[in-house]
């Protein structure tokens, strides 16, 4: 998937580009107002671009020079609004049909049942939209948008709409399509739960620019980027896979870069992939190996940088094998003597680990 | 009780009112419609012109319209002959007349009624259409008129009882020809000028309620029953 546009509103300019993956989800991440609602508009064809190119796996929606402005209905994208936006004069049923019909029987590759099982919404199929919850209604626009048998899923800020439970109910049906289905998804939340969740790749946005994009674990692993997360969302996101689900004290081990984390249990097989995201406040620093201690997870390593955020906390880059983020007071970081180059040991609480993707897709 | 016997040139008057509202509704509903829709979406110089020139039998006086409308297409008029030329229709002193005076006059309701429920139509929903893959007639077609059924009801109620009711711009365009122009309003005005007319201008008088309360019960019915299928 290739975005590169240019269009002005008002005062705002957005001028992006990023290549997205051609299969999986892409995260168009960023604070509101960074224009990423604008974006996905523009690869819908909702909203025209002043110039730029707008392509999907080698086929072109949109591009100013060769003078290609596809209408939205023949873009062949399916796109999942952020208020769902069911047609309220017609049953979930013929809402599911009403794209599915317009695409020749030949170029289906959605199943009207499969996503019907997929989603779980089989005895909805009577009811009209009025009086479905938000997350049925939300399981329905995505069905909706995947019977078009898209060439590329646009999905905006799908589960902003509802509570956690809402959000818990929906996200697995997500997950799920993004494994079943081979299709590019681009995905724009503010959310790094549902990225951790669900994305492969991300593009971070503000202001209407691209501010950088790459793989995830790429990306919290660099430190100019650590200020574009909120406070309680900065820290590294590692790849590890499973070598022991249970020990006997139910606990997860997970390898990476030669060393193993251990987690509460989570239900994966062994040798599956498994993407962890450590908060930068949930990691400790000492100078020597502790003992006696609770910490069940302790990396020797050594201080990659220090950054200051102006108030009693500073954030620690540290490389333990992998780039890892804590944050500890100022005045620990005095005490400490630490400065680049230092060698620490890293202390992540056990119970800190916050998990995102159970299971993520080779990628 | 003979008061509820109706006399032939009532009879008359009756069906040929119904007969002449019904057409001038449904003739004038798919250009009402159309007209609603470029003032509610479309922004184009000469809007408020346009705009104008609809609400103008609302605010003119109806003898001036039925005067304006002998003037265009009487059998002299600039269209009419035209229209007498090449396709032989005649719209003077026959009911066709009567159906295009009633259905210009209430043509600014007709719009009104349907542009106010087109402007509370949610654009996103036809967004949605769009990127589903239907074209925007496809999409006016199966979202938009569906939408807005609420307004296109209350439209036609409002229209055929202003159809009913119309007397200036007809009595002034067609005359009043008993069985061809001469609808309820007309015969009704006609009996209080004879002597002993009285009771068939009383008869006439609650005939017209009636018809005009029928009309707002049904549409009342019809919203109910569109309101409950949203919501089933």
């Amino acid at each position: 998937m290739e975005i590169r546009v240019r269009r002005k509103q008002g005062k705002f300019l957005i001028d992006a580009g990023f290549e997205g993956a051609e299969s999986g989800v892409t995260a168009l991440y960023g604070p509101s107002g960074a224009g990423k609602t604008s974006i996905v508009n523009m690869a819908a064809g909702l909203l025209r671009p002043d110039a730029g190119r707008i392509a999907v796996n080698g086929f072109c929606l949109f591009d100013s020079d060769r003078r290609i402005d596809l209408p939205p209905e023949k873009r062949r994208v399916g796109y999942v609004f952020q208020d769902g936006r069911l047609l309220p004069h017609l049953s979930v049923r013929a809402n599911l049909t009403y794209g599915m019909n317009r695409i020749p029987v030949l170029r289906r590759f959605v199943k009207l049942d499969s996503v019907v099982d997929l989603l779980g919404i089989g005895h909805l199929l009577h009811r009209r939209p009025a009086n479905l919850s938000g997350g049925e209604k939300q399981r329905v626009a995505i069905g909706r948008a995947l019977l078009t048998s898209p060439a590329m899923l646009l999905m905006d800020e799908p589960l902003a709409s509802l509570d956690a439970e809402r959000k818990a109910e929906v996200m697995p049906f997500i997950t799920g399509l993004v494994s079943e289905f081979t299709l590019p998804v681009l995905y724009v939340t503010h959310s790094m739960d549902e990225i951790l969740n669900l994305a492969a790749r991300m593009v971070i946005m503000g202001e209407g620019k691209v501010l950088a994009s790459g793989n995830i674990e790429d990306l919290f692993s660099r430190g100019d980027l650590q200020g574009h997360f909120t406070r309680d969302e900065r820290g590294a996101v590692i790849s590890t896979k499973m070598e022991n689900p249970k020990d006997m004290f139910g606990l997860s081990h997970l390898s990476f870069s030669g060393r193993i984390l251990k987690v509460p249990h989570i239900s994966a097989g062994p040798g599956t992939r498994v993407r962890v995201r450590i908060p930068a406040r949930h990691v400790a620093i000492a100078l020597e190996a502790p003992v006696g201690t609770s910490f069940q997870n302790i990396f020797p390593g050594r201080v990659l940088e220090i950054q200051d955020q102006g108030t009693a906390f500073v954030d620690v880059h540290l490389d333990i094998g992998c780039p890892l983020w804590a944050r500890i007071t100022r005045q620990s970081c005095r005490e400490l003597n630490l400065s680049p180059g230092t060698p620490v040991f890293a202390l992540v609480k056990t119970v800190a680990v916050s998990l995102g993707a159970q299971a993520i897709p080779e990628v | 009780m003979d008061f509820f016997r109706l006399t032939a040139v009532e009879l008359e008057a009756l069906r040929l009112s119904l007969w002449v509202s019904a057409w001038a509704v449904a003739a004038g509903l798919p250009f009402g419609i159309l007209t609603a829709w470029v003032l509610a979406r479309l922004s184009f110089p000469g809007k408020s012109l346009l705009d104008g020139l609809v609400h103008l039998p609302l605010v003119l006086p109806p003898v001036v319209t039925g005067y304006v409308l002998l003037l265009i297409l009487g059998r002299n008029g600039i269209i009419g002959a035209l229209l007498y030329q090449y396709l032989g229709v005649v719209f003077a002193f026959n009911w066709k007349g009567a159906a295009l005076a009633a259905a210009v006059m209430s043509f600014p309701l007709l719009v009104r009624a349907v542009r106010l429920s087109l402007e509370g139509v949610d654009r996103g929903l036809e967004a949605a259409a769009r990127t589903l893959g239907a074209g925007p007639v496809r999409v006016f077609f199966t979202v938009t008129l569906p939408l807005v059924v609420p307004g296109i009801i209350a439209g036609i109620i409002l229209a055929f009882a202003r159809s009913l009711g119309e007397f200036g711009a007809t009595i002034t365009f067609v005359s009043n020809i008993r069985g061809k122009t001469q609808t309820l309003p007309l015969a009704l005005y006609t009996l209080t000028q004879i002597p002993g007319g009285e009771t068939g201008a009383m008869r006439l008088c609650v005939l017209s309620v009636l018809i005009s309360m029928a009309a707002l019960v049904c549409s009342e019915i019809l919203a109910r029953r569109f309101a409950a299928r949203m919501k089933g």
